[in-house]
């Protein structure tokens, strides 16, 4: 009877597990979302939270030029320190703000994007701007990947904020 | 049956490292014993691994409002009126944070529509805030989407007010006496948000 039970919590345990390892490479793969604009980006040119802070902290010549590029509002509450509004990828004005803003840069400057608006794979944003850039000819551009949005992978994992427009 | 004292049973009774050449124990096979001890081995750090990465995956940012009075706020909405929380005392309010650029928004707003007409006369108010920075926008969504509720836009300082709106769909849920009951961020099972509804509006 102990031996069954045992055996019992034994595979429950290996199910849960296995099953709690897929919902988390299902919501923290970028490579996991199919349908979405922001798939379009490809994976070498995605960058994790982790990764752009210590390029952040690094400063000197490697710090990248950050643009947000979802919403005004939300970047008023709080954005990436340094980085700057660009409008949104998601409409022409938006893109029209971009390319303004990009458009007397060297081709080669590193560029990081993000908007961390809703979930990646639902982000209306980041994918139009990715193309935009990509189409001005700008070769060094990474776009921060925030797997449900800028509040739960960037302020709650505690790397440091500004607010303002 | 052999009876192992405490010690014998702590250093002998589980290595799965080792090949079980021993003799069987306590009438086991010495297999099956070897499989159960597998079993254990491996099922208690399996749970907490488990538990560790989906606590990972559901981490939360913004301080909670649950069960605190909701931050009052007078807005205006796209047509003028005005929409003011404390005017709503006594109701069953839906507030929800929106944006036109928002997918997982647009899929919740029709229920919204429908909760609206349906819930109306037990005393529910749906109020939207847009956090868009175009009006126009919301409200051309607004004419489409046939919203029956108000909306009015938000902004930073709204959003600061409710612990920081970043990142949409937003939604509370605010009792008759004015205080946060429930609290959803992200996409949301609209079921279970309807049942937490019914109950509210059934309470006085």
């Amino acid at each position: 009877m102990k031996k069954r039970m045992a055996m019992r919590t034994g595979t429950i345990a290996w199910l849960v597990f296995l099953f709690a390892l897929c919902a988390h490479a299902q919501f923290s793969g970028p490579g996991a979302v199919q349908s979405s604009s922001a798939f379009s980006i490809p994976q070498a040119q995605v960058i994790q939270a982790e990764a752009l802070n210590k390029m952040l902290q690094k400063g000197g010549a490697a710090k990248p030029l950050v643009l947000q590029v979802g919403s005004h509002v939300l970047f008023a509450q709080a954005h990436i320190p340094g980085s700057e509004y660009a409008g949104a990828g998601s409409q022409p004005e938006g893109l029209q703000t971009l390319q303004q803003r990009v458009s007397s840069l060297s081709r080669k400057a590193t560029i990081v994007l993000y908007c961390g608006c809703c979930p990646w794979n639902r982000c209306p944003n980041v994918g139009p701007a990715f193309a935009k850039l990509r189409e001005m000819g700008f070769t060094n551009v990474k776009v921060l990947y925030l797997a449900d949005n800028f509040g739960t992978d960037w302020v709650g994992k505690g790397y440091a904020v500004e607010k303002g427009r | 049956m052999a009876q192992m004292n405490g010690t014998e049973r702590s250093t002998a009774a589980c290595r799965p490292w080792r090949k079980n050449k021993s003799a069987p124990r306590m009438g086991r096979p010495a297999s099956v014993a070897h499989r159960a001890c597998l079993l254990r081995f491996f099922a208690l750090p399996a749970l907490l691994i488990a538990i560790g990465v989906a606590a990972g995956s559901a981490q939360e940012t913004a301080p909670s409002l649950l069960h605190k009075k909701a931050p009052e706020f007078s807005l205006t909405d796209l047509q003028g009126r005005p929409v003011d929380l404390k005017a709503y005392r006594g109701k069953v309010v839906l507030l929800n944070f929106w944006a036109t650029w928002c997918a997982p928004c647009q899929l919740e707003m029709p229920r919204f529509v429908s909760w609206q007409e349906q819930y109306a006369a037990r005393g529910l108010q749906i109020v939207g805030i847009s956090m868009d920075d175009d009006p126009a926008l919301v409200r051309s969504l607004s004419t489409r989407l046939k919203l029956n509720y108000p909306v009015a836009m938000g902004d930073e300082k709204l959003g600061e007010l409710y612990g920081g709106i970043l990142g949409l769909p937003v939604t509370y849920l605010i009792g008759r006496d004015g205080e946060v009951d429930a609290e959803f961020r992200g996409e949301t099972d609209l079921n279970a948000m309807e049942e937490q509804l019914k109950a509210l509006l059934d309470s006085k």
